[in-house]
């Protein structure tokens, strides 16, 4: 921390635009419906998000019914399909992505940069509803005749619009494409708001070097995400079109049931393209969040500043900008050219170094900390060793000669749930703990999330552990149901079973999860203003929750980065980043 | 934004960026809220027709017929003369051509000369609305001559699917763009403008920004129309 000295001479620059109010509301439906407050809008993003996400869960049980009691249950593979197909992109793109970009990054960016609101309300209550409409059109595509589209997360063409697939020739996957299309629409709304609130609406003093990495980790997915949505906003539109209008895109000249169909001409592999042009910056567009709040969580609750900030704000940006250009590692058995796989390999593996950076310096900054085991630095934890569990998977898979093997088997199901999948819930779940007091101003109940992470982190583990060698002895993804092939010399039907049992029971821990949230926020013991005793501004606000405007008459000036922990001669062990607290004498 | 106090002493070229990136407050010192938005929003809509054309020049190089050669797909027969790309170069010089007005509108605005603003963009939307307009006379006569999404007489079927896609989200833009226009001019013709507080679309009295707002989408849309007009058309 020698990189960041206090400048106690150094005056704050003054104020170069005037405090602008948020309208206030004057109506009922203005305030708890329509309301434009940006930490409002975070909780409405949020429980929607968790309601989809219930969804997901579900579809997940059912997922796991028919993989670990094939002869009990057996559901159609046309509904499996569906159910694998909704659980992935409702996990990715409804809960993941809204959850951490519409959730925490609405209500943490003005709180932590000590802005009043979101530089547009209008247009960020807009996001909302356009999200909120988006996840109705996908609900509704469990209502209409032929259900669902099962053409699996990927969407991938041709056979995601054949009638071979449950919901292509029917309105399932229609609704998914136009509810992808609404969820771009909406999320730009709000991406613009996240981005030019961190870069134009900061309070004085708060430079974007003292930004919290919470901030860092929202702002530089929300970049990622307005250059990548684009790409599947596009990929959307096309298929729409194929499927609509009879356009052939994507579609290449073939037969149906013995019949040639009238497509020609076009490409599938430029579907797939586009949909990894997305699709893998997405992957960070939900890590990078998960990244810098974690990093946040690790130092308040170790009571030390963050080891190596600098290199942890440029890890966050390179780990961004070179998640633009490895998206083909997901395409290595799409036929393409061998020095494609090697360019593509080369710079997926360099993507590892910047997250060893993140890893060693998180590592660092528990060593020799206070550490104080509260339920958000359990979570912490179980991330970082989730992340780098999941993570040496992906150097397996980020090899051509390692992948075409392992190519579409449960190995790479292990693999991405637990780096993608387990991993930033588990920042959620925490960020959950960390952050709930100062939404309602009461603290979640220790007792159930003591049990809630302890069988959900060793949960998990008896799920995805033994997956990956589900996967190496040649169990292929996507089947419903494989029976006795020759190829799987190891039998894991009693493995499969075991999975099952276990992903009930981290199911079930959620729902207690839930159950906590809901009832502490009457119940919870009372929070008051700072019980992590945190430096970040967010805990600084007048009123705990803040109210809206988030400051009193004056915005807060900001002195100092938002982890002085265990200063040396500081009152505290901690000094608020709005705390103009000099060291009077050099310690000695 | 209303109006700011900033430094005056601000070094110039690479040490002045240097001290706005490590500054409080605001990284771009001299731009407004909805400026930098505009900015950001059309960094990411760039990408959007950048894949558009991406996507449509792979599937011209990729697709198994002819692609149909676009000199006389797109001439128009004039006093017994087939005239390649008559129509597409008066479009272009239209569109052009309302860049300019726009230009003008903007630097009116800046002068608070109320009435010239209103009337340059009132000028502008004309001008859009005729490059619709004309694109839709374009389609009809496409329709016609058998070009559909999914077909046309002259060879790939691409042709017509990228065709139709592209020029109407492009159209699409523009429209968006003639509404917005009229708008924000009436709002000023009516002196909206000139009044205090902030409204819908506007800021504070007498600040003119949301023309230069409105002028930054109008000359993207424009600048999209140059490539697609070169790649689409040209090549």
């Amino acid at each position: 921390m020698a990189n960041i000295p206090y400048r106690p001479d150094e005056q704050v620059p003054p104020a170069e635009v005037p405090d602008v109010h948020p309208p206030h509301p004057h109506t009922w439906i203005g305030r708890w419906v329509f309301s434009q407050d940006a930490k409002y809008i975070a909780i409405q993003y949020s429980a929607t998000a968790i309601a989809i996400g219930l969804v997901a869960l579900v579809l997940s049980w059912l997922v796991r019914l028919q993989l670990g009691f094939p002869d009990v249950f057996s559901f159609s593979a046309e509904a499996y399909y569906q159910f694998i197909t909704m659980h992935g992109m409702i996990m990715v793109i409804y809960l993941l992505t809204a959850i951490f970009l519409g959730g925490f990054g609405n209500y943490l960016i003005p709180l932590m940069v000590g802005a009043r609101d979101m530089v547009f309300p209008f247009v960020n209550m807009l996001s909302y509803w356009v999200y909120l409409l988006a996840v109705l059109v996908l609900v509704a595509s469990f209502f209409v005749p032929g259900g669902p589209t099962g053409a699996g997360w990927t969407l991938y063409p041709p056979q995601a619009i054949l009638s071979g697939t449950p919901g292509g020739q029917d309105a399932g996957i229609i609704l998914m494409l136009l509810s992808l299309i609404l969820f771009i629409i909406g999320f730009t709304m709000g991406g613009l708001n996240y981005v030019v609130t961190v870069l134009q609406a900061r309070t004085r003093g708060m430079t974007l070097m003292r930004m919290p990495l919470t901030v860092w980790g929202i702002f530089t997915a929300t970049v990622m995400a307005l250059l990548a949505f684009p790409a599947l906003f596009v990929a959307c539109v096309m298929m729409l079109f194929d499927r609509l209008l009879g356009t052939s895109f994507f579609m290449p000249t073939l037969v149906e049931m013995g019949e040639q169909l009238s497509y020609g001409g076009g490409s599938p592999i430029v579907f797939q393209h586009l949909f990894w042009f997305f699709g893998h910056p997405e992957v960070y567009i939900v890590a990078l969040p998960a990244f810098g709040i974690v990093s946040d969580l690790i130092s308040v609750h170790a009571r030390k500043n963050v080891f190596g900030y600098r290199m942890m704000v440029w890890a966050i940006v390179i780990i961004g900008a070179l998640s633009f250009i490895v998206w083909a590692h997901h395409m290595y058995v799409s036929g393409m050219h061998p020095y494609f796989g090697f360019f593509f390999a080369t710079t997926t593996l360099i993507i590892a170094v910047p997250t060893a950076i993140k890893v060693y310096n998180w590592l660092l900054t528990l060593w020799r900390g206070d550490i104080h085991l509260t339920l958000p630095m359990l979570f912490a934890l179980s991330f970082v060793v989730t992340f780098v569990n999941g993570g040496l998977t992906g150097l397996f898979l980020g090899n051509v000669v390692v992948d075409v093997p392992l190519s579409d088997t449960m190995f790479v199901v292990a693999h991405f749930h637990m780096v993608m999948g387990v991993a930033p819930l588990m920042v959620i779940f925490g960020a959950i703990y960390h952050w709930h007091p100062l939404m309602t101003g009461r603290m979640l109940n220790e007792a159930m999330g003591q049990i809630h992470f302890w069988v959900t982190f060793i949960g998990t583990y008896a799920i995805f552990f033994p997956m990956h060698y589900v996967g190496l002895v040649g169990v292929p993804r996507r089947y419903p149901e494989i029976g006795d092939p020759a190829f799987i010399t190891t039998p894991v039907d009693g493995l499969n079973a075991f999975i099952s049992i276990a992903a009930f029971i981290v199911g079930a821990a959620q729902i207690l999860f839930l159950f906590n949230i809901a009832w502490s926020a009457r119940n919870g013991r009372d929070a008051g203003g700072n019980p992590w005793r945190a430096a970040s501004l967010e805990w600084q606000t007048p009123q705990t929750p803040p109210r809206h405007g988030n400051w009193a008459d004056d915005l807060p000036v900001v002195y100092r980065w938002a982890y002085d922990y265990s200063v040396p001669g500081a009152p505290e062990d901690f000094i608020a980043q709005d705390d103009p607290w000099v060291q009077q004498t050099a310690p000695t | 934004m209303a109006e700011s106090t900033l430094q005056t002493d601000r070094p110039e070229g690479l040490d002045g960026f240097v001290r706005d990136w490590s500054s409080d407050q605001r990284t771009f010192k001299r731009v407004s809220w909805g400026k930098a938005m505009m900015w950001i929003f059309l960094l990411s809509d760039t990408f959007v027709f950048s894949i558009f054309l991406i996507g449509y020049m792979s599937a011209r190089m990729s697709t198994k017929s002819d692609w149909p050669n676009t000199s006389e797909v797109f001439s128009l027969h004039v006093g017994g003369a087939d005239l390649p790309l008559l129509l597409i170069a008066i479009m272009t010089f239209v569109l052009i051509s309302s860049s300019g007005t726009m230009a003008m509108a903007v630097r009116c605005g800046y002068a608070r000369a109320r009435k010239a603003t209103a009337g340059l963009m009132y000028l502008t939307a004309l001008l859009g609305a005729t490059f619709v307009g004309m694109q839709v006379f374009e389609w009809t006569k496409l329709i016609q001559e058998g070009v559909r999404p999914w077909g046309n007489p002259f060879g790939a079927e691409q042709f017509g699917a990228s065709f139709f896609m592209i020029t109407g989200f492009h159209g699409t833009h523009v429209s968006i763009g003639v509404l917005f226009l009229i708008i924000i001019a009436t709002k000023i013709w009516r002196g909206e403008f000139d009044r205090p507080g902030r409204t819908w679309l506007k800021s504070d009295a007498g600040d003119y920004e949301a023309v230069e707002i409105m002028g930054l989408y109008w000359h993207f849309v424009d600048l999209v129309w140059v490539f697609i007009f070169a790649f689409f058309y040209l090549w």
